[in-house]
């Protein structure tokens, strides 16, 4: 009983450690900038790691059965310039479509990842380290070098993250969607549960009949999916849908995951560790400018983050590990 | 013994039994040799290019043709031992950019051609000892550890030049990824690419590092159980992957006389590729030097030949990743069968 | 005899090369506890998992209820009513143990057949309840004891109504007092007339608990018979397929001087106080429950765990390995209890495999020698009379006791002065078995020490020259050849040695 409660009180841990870093951290550029808590510096930060958010949610299933997936920069970059091309050239077609067409381009993408991975049999590093170069090279070949600028596309198409319910943009409204969406799934659906049991242990998974096949195939599209809804948004916000769109991005879902106390090794972690860790993150970046960081930095900061945060999850396990052995002996 | 008639009955059945599988498998192996396959490929490549430009099969071409991808070879040779012991590393693109902001940034405070050689040996060897000492030290795992310490190698210098870049560099420095062997066509990049081979390949054949290495990637505890350090050779070979990586960076700053932060982009992927087109196994234990070194010209050749042909950049970089899957792929097709039996057996054991 | 509820006939299944089962008869009636026995590698797991589902039969008939029946998914089995305790660990580590128990057949609730979790964990409590556990159903699964596992591993195949439940080896890790449990539950579902397969070999249980066996040896049918028209040699007989002389050939030895000494030999939280010495010439028998400790203090012998404290003394000098390496140079030697995973490398070949531990001796400056590499192979693997087309084949060419033999070769090369053996004879056929205690009898009488490490009493008290029975990483009794018997270690094994006060 007292192993229960001291284990939950950790588990809540990494969520009340990462709550009290966001409050620090934005304490402390709040004290140099002032301007940081405003309510329109909030709600850009908001909108900037709502689709980080999004993005790292499909990462988080997909680490959690042991795998990880490289390609995520590359489906976005694919899906918001397959979205943006139909709108530049169909300017008249509801964005409703443009966003559904870009939401299935990116399922389709995640799928192909799936098949190889379960019927290929072809690990997910490499799979999606081969389809990450393969979808951005597809990204070229479809938009022949060209970028889609702002002047090529609608004020519809623009708005799709832009617009705004009760005050709050639709770019956080589909965070929030896709957030509540998947956290149902994550815990009160079977194949949400069954992604678990395939992180936890392939064996009795098998034992208990639950199919690896499925359970990838649906993390891999939900990933594409999340992926394509993030490929519309980016290239709307940004208002440009480049070749380069999310290069690298698979890192920042990585971290966020990582922060969010999810295990590399597959088999635990939760949704709302993954949304704060995001957050986290998000912060972060929006506080480099203020602290007189140029954006430069990014990058450097983020691998540190990394490091550092799965730098705590070895020896957070590893620690757990002993005082179980302990407890069994005396 | 004092074994009664009807067990050794029952032995010889086993030892029957073992004679069978023994031949067919031998057999087996014949017709599915990766490397004969590779050959294979390879000639009809040779030939297909030949037949659309008349500028393929041109011997000046042919040479100086490898400047284009012998640093990616040379990242693909250390590679081999750290897929081969079942680890992977994604940053080895990172360290070449930081071993090449390095050299920039001495060769700006006036170093030398030999002094830029050292700092970069140094640099690399120094980044993959810190990729070995989070992997080994902790149990961390290889992607996540090298994915991120490529985003904080790159990082560093992203964050000094921002979008500068370092082009000044001594003039002997030029040598490396430029010049030739003596008066000879013969691309100084190539010569060292080829010594270098029959070291890691010795190394790989020969010597106990080597088989321990395939000990380690086939079942790790074994190894270890059997007094292997493993965590020791897991950490030289990252250092050695880091010292490539060096070596690279070197040969490619050298050629392209300059520094930017998005220097050697891709180039993890390319050296993977290469490793696992060369037939060595993506979950460790399996592979040998001669597939690498086939898999590393015919992938040269192959863009060599595309770029003859007008095909774009994009295209190489879309051929290259599905490269990587087929390798993965195939031999796990052809394995089918015989992998079905090993797998068998685990399940029942 | 009531009607029969389960009817297996002339089951076989072959792995591509390997024929696991040969006309395997199995007559299963409800209300009825039938023991299903034979030795590891009898073909008893294997039949557990066509049974549940897990695998396929490449031939015979399964009728269950009167039709016949293939189950093609575990889940199939399950509905149909048949649910197994699996011996391997199969739990969800990160996992509540009401998750454990529901995954697979997770229950839904309301509306939109969302998972009811309320509904799962007031099952949970009931269950656990019933079988009298104190656990909380939201504890994760990492977070309890052996012991603890295994009982919810029992709880998880309870919870759906079966009508057949299988229990393969339920009491390797149970304590005295959970395994009185356990044989309630066990007499609690016979009574609701369940029909229960009861997988061991262990005879006490056999005879305690269970009304009819059938014997399977080597993958094949042996015989059936109700358990109490048979005593013990009887069914010994019809497993072992063989006397005991024959299976435990252990020639009796004067003991040499002393090799090694553990005083107080501890490590955090795994064992503690562990003292005992080792002579040449001897077999130490290490008996213990799963999860007592034994490995850990061999692991730690052979360098590869870590020491807190106490003291090891080799040959008379103070001796504290930190690698397996230091180990080996004090010729030490250790056949690990996992031979596919620890013992030998799958994808090399036999010779390879012989000569991993010394290539350090084999070579200059890192280059192997093969020429004496081979000589070493050859005259070791033939030594251990390893059976295969050539010393180049592959080591997952061989059959498991074939595989165990290169293990003991490749040790034996060493030339090891202390030969630590864990679980040695695990998952080999009966002809192979005898053959390794052969072995280690004639290498023992030529002066080598050895510690044995198993969990088949039989194999401890055929072979030891000394027992030391150890329960929750400490020694809880040590009993001479004449002294020790099974009724004494089983005791001692559970915790309970201080009923006779040794």
């Amino acid at each position: 009983m007292k192993v229960a409660k001291n284990f939950k009180t950790l588990m809540q841990k990494r969520e009340v450690t990462l709550i009290i870093l966001i409050v620090i951290l934005t304490a402390v550029v709040t004290f140099r900038a002032p301007g940081f808590i405003k309510i329109n510096n909030i709600s850009r930060i908001l909108n900037d790691t709502s689709i980080l958010m999004i993005v790292a949610i499909g990462q988080f299933f997909v680490i959690l059965t042991g795998g990880i997936d490289l390609s995520v920069g590359s489906i976005i970059a694919f899906s918001g310039m397959a979205a943006s091309m139909m709108n530049q050239y169909n300017p008249a077609l509801p964005v409703v479509l443009v966003l559904l067409a870009g939401i299935v381009i990116g399922a389709v993408l995640g799928a192909i990842n799936g098949v190889l991975v379960t019927f290929g049999k072809v690990p997910p590093i490499i799979t999606t380290l081969g389809t990450m170069s393969i979808y951005r090279g597809f990204t070229f070949v479809l938009s022949r070098g060209q970028w889609v600028t702002a002047h090529e596309m609608s004020e519809n198409y623009m708005n799709i993250p832009h617009g705004h319910f009760i005050g709050i943009s639709n770019l956080i409204w589909s965070a929030v969607i896709v957030v509540v969406l998947t956290y149902y799934f994550s815990k009160y659906t079977r194949s949400g549960r069954e992604v678990y049991a395939i992180g936890g242990n392939k064996t009795a998974a098998h034992f208990v009949g639950v199919s690896k096949p499925k359970v990838d195939m649906i993390i891999f599209s939900l990933s594409g999916l999340l992926c394509g809804l993030a490929g519309v948004m980016w290239t709307a916000r940004y208002a440009a849908a480049v070749n380069e769109t999310a290069a690298g991005f698979e890192l920042q879902t990585v971290a966020a995951c990582v922060l969010g106390g999810v295990s590399v090794a597959g088999g635990s972690g939760g949704i709302p560790g993954v949304v704060l860790g995001a957050l986290f993150l998000g912060i972060i970046n929006n506080a480099l400018p203020v602290v007189n960081l140029s954006p430069f930095f990014q990058m450097f900061i983020q691998g540190v983050v990394v490091l550092l945060a799965m730098f705590v999850n070895t020896l957070m396990g590893k620690r757990q590990e002993k005082s179980v052995l302990k407890r069994r002996c005396s | 013994m004092g074994v009664t008639t009807h067990n050794n009955n029952s032995l010889v059945e086993t030892s029957r039994f073992i004679n069978e599988t023994g031949l067919k498998e031998r057999f087996g192996k014949l017709i599915i040799q990766w490397e004969v396959i590779l050959v294979l490929m390879f000639l009809f490549e040779i030939i297909l290019f030949s037949n659309i430009s008349p500028y393929f099969l041109d011997y000046f071409n042919l040479m100086n043709a490898t400047f284009t991808f012998m640093e990616k070879a040379i990242l693909a040779l250390p590679m081999i031992f750290v897929i081969m012991s079942g680890d992977i590393d994604i940053s080895v693109a990172a360290i070449i950019a930081l071993c090449s902001f390095s050299m920039g940034y001495a060769a700006a405070a006036g170093v030398g051609a030999a002094g830029l050689v050292v700092t970069g040996l140094a640099v690399g060897t120094a980044a993959g000892a810190f990729n070995g000492f989070f992997i080994t030290r902790f149990g961390m795992p290889a992607i996540a550890v090298t994915l991120a310490s490529s985003s904080l190698f790159r990082g560093v210098s992203q964050a000094v030049l921002e979008d500068q870049a370092y082009t000044k560099y001594p003039d002997a420095f030029a040598y490396f990824g430029q010049g030739y062997v003596g008066d000879s066509v013969i691309p100084f990049e190539l010569l060292l690419f080829v010594i270098l081979a029959t070291v890691m390949g010795y190394i790989l054949h020969k010597t106990t590092y080597g088989r321990k290495l395939y000990a380690i990637g086939n079942s790790e505890s074994a190894a270890r159980f059997s007094g292997v350090r493993v965590n020791r050779i897991r950490m030289m070979n990252f250092m050695l992957n880091g010292l490539f990586a060096g070596i690279s960076a070197v040969l490619l700053t050298s050629r392209i006389g300059s520094t930017r932060p998005n220097i050697a982009l891709g180039f993890e992927l390319e050296a993977i590729t290469l490793v696992v087109l060369g037939g060595v196994s993506i979950s460790g234990g399996k592979g040998n030097i001669f597939g690498v070194v086939l898999a590393v010209f015919f992938i040269g050749y192959l863009k060599f030949g595309m770029g003859l042909m007008m095909l774009s950049a994009k295209v190489m970089i879309i051929t290259t990743g599905l490269l990587l899957i087929i390798a993965v792929l195939l031999p796990g097709v052809l394995d089918t069968i015989k992998g079905r039996r090993k797998l068998a057996r685990q399940q029942m054991e | 005899m009531s009607d029969t509820v389960l009817k297996l006939e002339n089951i076989t299944k072959f792995f591509p090369g390997i024929k696991a089962l040969d006309g395997i008869h199995l007559n299963i009636r409800p209300g009825e506890v039938h023991a299903l026995i034979g030795e590891n590698g009898a073909g008893k797991s294997t039949l557990v998992k066509i049974l549940t589902g897990v695998y396929f039969p490449t031939s015979g008939k399964i009728s269950y209820k009167g039709e016949d029946v293939s189950f093609k998914t575990a889940i199939e089995a399950q509905e149909a009513g048949i649910t197994a305790i699996h011996q391997e660990a199969s739990m969800f580590p990160e996992l509540s143990v009401t998750e454990n128990i529901y995954m697979g057949h997770h229950l839904k609730g309301g509306k939109i057949g969302a998972l009811s979790w309320r509904q799962m964990k007031k099952q949970t409590a009931s269950l656990l309840n019933r079988m009298e556990l104190d656990i909380n159903p939201d504890t994760l699964v990492k977070n309890l004891g052996v012991a603890q596992r295994h009982m919810v591993e029992i709880a998880k195949a309870l919870s759906i109504d079966a009508d057949v439940v299988i229990m393969d080896e339920p009491t390797s890790a149970l304590t005295l007092r959970e395994v009185e449990d356990l044989y309630k539950i066990v007499r609690q579902l016979k009574a609701e007339g369940k029909a229960i397969i009861f997988i061991s070999h262990k005879f006490d249980e056999i005879f305690e608990i269970c009304d009819y066996f059938t014997v399977l040896r080597d993958g094949k049918y042996i015989g059936e018979g109700r358990v109490a028209d048979h005593n013990i040699d009887e069914i010994v007989t019809m497993m072992v397929g063989r006397s005991l002389d024959q299976m435990y050939p252990k020639s009796d030895v004067e003991k040499g001087d002393e090799i090694l000494k553990l005083d107080n030999l501890s490590s955090d939280g795994v064992f503690k106080n562990i003292s005992f010495n080792l002579c040449r010439g001897e077999i130490l028998g290490f008996f213990g429950l799963v999860g007592a400790g034994r490995t850990e203090v061999m692991r730690a012998i052979f360098g590869i765990d870590k020491i807190t404290s106490g003291d090891l003394t080799l040959r008379g000098k103070r001796f504290r390995p930190h690698s397996a390496k230091d180990a080996m140079r004090q010729q030490i030697a250790y056949v690990p209890e996992d031979r596919q995973s620890q013992g030998v490398i799958l994808e090399m070949s036999i010779a390879k495999n012989i000569t991993l531990p010394q290539i350090d001796d084999l070579s200059t400056f890192g280059f192997l020698h093969s020429k004496k590499e081979k000589e070493i192979s050859v005259e070791y693997g033939s030594m251990m009379e390893i059976k295969a087309a050539s010393w180049n084949v592959d080591a997952d060419t061989l059959s498991g006791g074939n595989q165990q033999k290169v293990v003991l070769a490749k040790w034996l090369s060493t030339k090891p002065e202390i030969l630590i053996l864990d679980e040695p004879t695990k998952g080999i056929d009966v002809a192979t078995k005898a053959a390794v205690h052969k072995f280690v009898s004639d290498l023992a009488s030529k002066g080598l020490a050895v510690i044995m490490v198993s969990s088949e009493l039989p194999e401890i008290l055929g072979m030891s020259d000394r027992v030391i029975v150890m329960h929750e990483g400490e020694i809880t009794a040590e009993y001479s050849r004449d002294e020790a018997d099974s009724d004494r270690i089983i005791r001692a094994a559970t915790g309970h040695a201080w009923a006779e006060g040794s």
